[in-house]
């Protein structure tokens, strides 16, 4: 079976956004909307086909989905080693081509009602093509140099995107933030990739994933403090890949980055490129699972729990409903992270990974989602925060019902999406781990808990003060979010145990009853509360806040993470470290370079007289030098 | 006899000579180096080549003298003084021409010419058969491109003196 | 041969004559003056190869050709100088080094 036409599913983005940027004023923005959703819906297309080709008609051979590689050796070092541009096909690479497809697809369609009349709406499209093309080229490489090049991709299109309105320095402070964060991590990414490549002697996932491979077999062949050196690679890997998914510590670009227009926040910090960072430990899985027996797997898990538990705390006291709507998703990235962790590797083990997956398909779905329905309420409203809303449910029917549905879904209630992958994660994080279990419990209560704060703070309650009467949006955002709502109801059916296993192979997938009547309890309870607290503008959230009182003011100031590291960024690096270095740099570095350049120009000045131009006096320093010359070579230099 | 005469010609070159490389009248200076010539080609006379001397004092002293006064008068008035260089780049040129000078003696001095004492009296029909050879050590060949090479110069130095004014096409050089 | 004279003093002579030929064609501020000085280095250096020829060589005479030669090249450089200067002369009525010095920085 021949896979090498999906090369054609990152290039048609690239197109796009080439032809739009080009001619960016050239193009009427009715076009250039036209343009990048038919472009988007033609990736789509080959990548619905490819997902049906690979899962249904032609890739399982002896129950194994095969893996196909099209690749051409790109920059050569040694026999081996060698960086190779490519595409791969294999069931988490497909499951993410739909994901990326459909959920950009849907952003596109939506971004066309949602940014009319705006002024950079070609190049808005423009940037969103090339965000895909990134991110298509990510989901699709061979090796970790190329999925490394796509990593930055993406970071380059979020930062755009994030800057979008770059007249508002918030935003651009937050692109900044954005960039520098998930780029301080990718230090680490990239350090992990030489020292992988350095042990292993190749960037190949095919070669490096192999359970027989010399790469995972030979891992205790060299050791650094203690641990493997391929462990600290994959330590050092998972650093950038928790940067990209805003796991604890890296994470407070996240919140910062819903600056950017909505849509761009549904799909690049909701449902793609915040991904990636699971992807890849996802992509890495047979690694992190066999070198060390799991070590690096360990800490996969618990910076996943901790993050997770930590995002949905922070995410109860926010008032921006995109902001809760950031840290949720960190939360739930937390989540897969901490299933991946959990997971074994063959057969019925593996239900953690599927898990992962699972939940990253279908969080895709109910978080754009998510986004996209504030989004439209943004738009309504023009506002942000809670405060400035309530009541819609009368004037926005079809974004309350949708909303609903996500809510329903994320909060985990049968039958929508988020019950079946959650269930399966706390399925796997039971039988691995207590303590990840219980996190995990008490984070789906808190998550139903949050989410239907802002449900009830936005279409229920009573109605605030408007400018003028919030309106249902436009159908361009409407359909959008009937599809992802469609997406969310019958999400959870797939069976994806059957698809997307670590060893490709796919086993039965069975409801753990007891397990899920548990989570669905909490959730049930959580969201119960906030009917209780939110239904009604009462003031028992005060209440209970108070009685929190300083672990609540810690909670909405972000736990002070932002703070700690301005502290250790100014106070210590700047001050400490930056200044002196900066002060020798300017004074001695520098003072020594234009000492000297100045020193020349002003010699030249002085000795440029020589250069007369009159024959004699060249002849003169012809003559002296010939009879020095002379001199020198019949008294002197005779040995 | 001889001795003297080339002793007092010595002089005489030398004197001219450095006459010649100073004097701020133009013509004069011309005139100096006319008697330096005049010098070389009683050396000439002294060690027996007529021929040389001869072709030396109608070259030298009847063709290029001449064209170099004639230049003179064209360009200069008579009674204008030259401009001299600075004292001290004079100074510091002949100091470094004084040493070269004596490093050449010096070395010249020390050198041991393997001198041959044969008195042979060249006429002027060798000289000739010498140039027109085309035998081994013949100088018929650059005889020929001398004689081109006059050619060339005339027609050049035609042309060139003939050249046009610098107004029709200063514009562009300045 | 020149009786009671060595060669050593002939070439001497000449080697004077050189350098005051080399002093007058770097201190010399005017073009004629310098084709005088430069007419003076060649007749040093004609000089030597007749003189080396007379006293190291007799029954040869290369030296004797190639003074003709460099007379008659010297002939045709004058020839060719003096047109240039007087074309100079034409275009800028002056003949000083000072105002032909375009070669500079």
């Amino acid at each position: 079976m021949n896979f090498s036409y999906t090369i054609l599913i990152p290039l048609i983005p690239l197109t796009v956004f080439l032809l739009l940027g080009i001619f960016n004023k050239k193009i009427k923005p009715a076009v250039s909307g036209y343009i990048g959703v038919f472009g988007l819906l033609a990736s789509a297309t080959i990548s619905f086909y490819t997902a049906y080709q690979y899962f249904f008609v032609s890739a399982k051979v002896d129950g194994v989905y095969q893996t196909f590689v099209e690749k051409t050796v790109w920059m050569n070092f040694t026999e081996t080693l060698h960086i190779d541009m490519g595409i791969l096909i294999d069931p988490i690479s497909v499951m993410m081509l739909l994901v990326v497809s459909t959920v950009s697809l849907m952003v596109h369609i939506y971004s066309r009602g949602y940014m009319k009349g705006d002024e950079g709406y070609t190049k808005f499209f423009a940037f969103l093509s090339l965000f895909t093309f990134s991110m298509y080229g990510l989901v699709l490489a061979t090796n970790l140099f190329q999925i490394y090049i796509f990593w930055e991709l993406v970071g380059v299109s979020s930062y755009l995107l994030i800057g979008y309105y770059y007249t508002k320095p918030s935003a651009v402070a937050a692109a900044k933030k954005a960039f520098i964060v998930t780029r301080f991590a990718d230090l680490g990414f990239l350090i992990g990739i030489l020292i992988m490549s350095y042990y292993t002697g190749t960037f190949d996932f095919e070669t490096l994933n192999n359970p027989e491979g010399s790469a995972i077999l030979n891992w205790a062949s060299t050791s650094f403090m203690g641990l493997s050196a391929i462990t600290w690679a994959l330590i050092l890997i998972f650093i950038g890949g928790a940067g990209k998914s805003a796991m604890l510590p890296f994470h407070i670009w996240l919140p910062d980055a819903m600056e950017g227009p909505t849509p761009v926040s549904a799909l690049i910090h909701a449902a793609t490129m915040v991904v990636a960072g699971i992807y890849l430990v996802a992509r890495l899985f047979p690694m992190f699972y066999f070198v060390e027996n799991g070590f690096a797997l360990n800490i996969v898990a618990y910076v996943g729990a901790i993050s997770a538990l930590f995002a949905a705390i922070i995410a109860i006291t926010q008032t921006d409903i995109k902001r809760v709507l950031a840290f949720s998703t960190m939360s739930q990235l937390g989540y897969m992270m901490l299933a991946l962790g959990v997971s074994g590797y063959d057969g019925h083990h593996g239900v953690g990974y599927m898990a992962s997956m699972f939940h990253l398909f279908t969080h895709a779905m109910f978080k754009a989602l998510l986004f996209l329905g504030a989004g439209s309420v943004i738009h309504a409203v023009h506002s942000n925060y809670l405060k400035d809303m309530g009541g819609l449910r009368k004037y926005m029917p079809i974004t309350n019902i949708t909303f609903l549905i996500a809510a329903l879904a994320i909060a985990g209630i049968p039958p929508f999406a988020g019950f079946f992958s959650k269930d399966e994660i706390l399925v796997a994080a039971y039988e691995h781990n207590k303590l990840i279990y219980y996190i995990g419990v008490f984070v789906a209560g808190l998550t139903a808990f949050y989410i239907f704060r802002i449900y009830f703070g936005i279409f229920w309650g009573k109605d605030k003060e408007y400018e003028h009467k919030p309106k249902e949006s436009p159908l361009s955002m409407t359909f959008p979010l009937l599809f992802l709502a469609l997406m969310s109801i019958i999400g959870g059916f797939v069976p994806f145990s059957e698809f997307v296993t670590p060893d490709k192979s796919g086993f039965e997938a069975h409801l753990n009853y007891p397990l899920a009547a548990i989570a669905v309890g909490v959730g049930l309870i959580g969201i119960i509360l906030a009917w209780v607290f939110y239904k009604k503008e009462n003031s028992l959230a005060d209440t209970f806040a108070n009685a929190f009182g300083p672990f609540y003011k810690w909670a909405s100031d972000k736990f002070y993470f932002d703070e700690i590291y301005l502290f250790v960024a100014k106070k210590i690096l700047f001050k400490r470290v930056s200044a002196p270095i900066a002060w020798f740099d300017k004074k001695v570095v520098d003072g020594t370079m234009e000492g000297i350049g100045n020193k020349t120009v002003l010699i030249s000045k002085k000795i440029k007289g020589m250069q007369s131009g009159k024959v004699q006096d060249y002849a003169f320093a012809f003559i002296s030098g010939v009879v020095v010359l002379a001199i020198v070579f019949i008294y002197i230099w005779t040995n | 006899m001889e001795r003297y005469i080339f002793y007092i010609l010595a002089l005489i070159m030398i004197v001219s000579a450095i006459a010649s490389v100073s004097s701020r009248k133009m013509l004069r200076s011309v005139i100096y180096l006319l008697f330096a010539l005049v010098g070389v080609a009683g050396i000439f006379f002294l060690i027996d080549y007529n021929f040389l001397a001869a072709v030396e004092l109608t070259v030298y002293a009847g063709g290029i003298i001449v064209l170099m006064i004639f230049s003179v008068l064209l360009v200069h008035h008579i009674e204008m003084k030259l401009e001299v260089a600075k004292i001290s780049k004079r100074i510091l040129t002949a100091i470094a021409c004084a040493i070269g000078a004596g490093l050449f003696i010096t070395t010249i001095y020390s050198y041991d010419f393997k001198v041959e004492s044969i008195a042979t009296t060249t006429t002027t029909a060798e000289i000739g058969t010498g140039l027109l050879s085309y035998e081994a050590g013949g100088f018929i060949l650059p005889f020929e491109v001398i004689s081109v090479l006059l050619l060339a110069a005339m027609i050049g130095a035609i042309i060139i003196a003939k050249g046009r004014k610098l107004e029709t096409n200063n514009d562009d050089i300045t | 041969m020149i009786e009671g004279i060595s060669i050593y003093e002939i070439l001497a002579l000449t080697s004077i004559l050189f350098f005051i030929g080399v002093y007058g064609f770097i201190t010399r501020k005017n073009l004629i003056s310098i084709l005088i000085s430069v007419e003076l280095i060649l007749n040093a250096s004609v000089v030597n190869f007749v003189v080396i020829n007379k006293y190291l060589y007799p029954d040869m005479l290369q030296g004797v050709y190639f003074s003709l030669f460099i007379i008659a090249v010297a002939a045709a450089e004058t020839a060719l100088a003096v047109s240039i200067i007087i074309n100079l002369y034409r275009q800028i009525s002056s003949v000083e080094v000072k105002d032909t010095e375009t070669m500079k920085y």
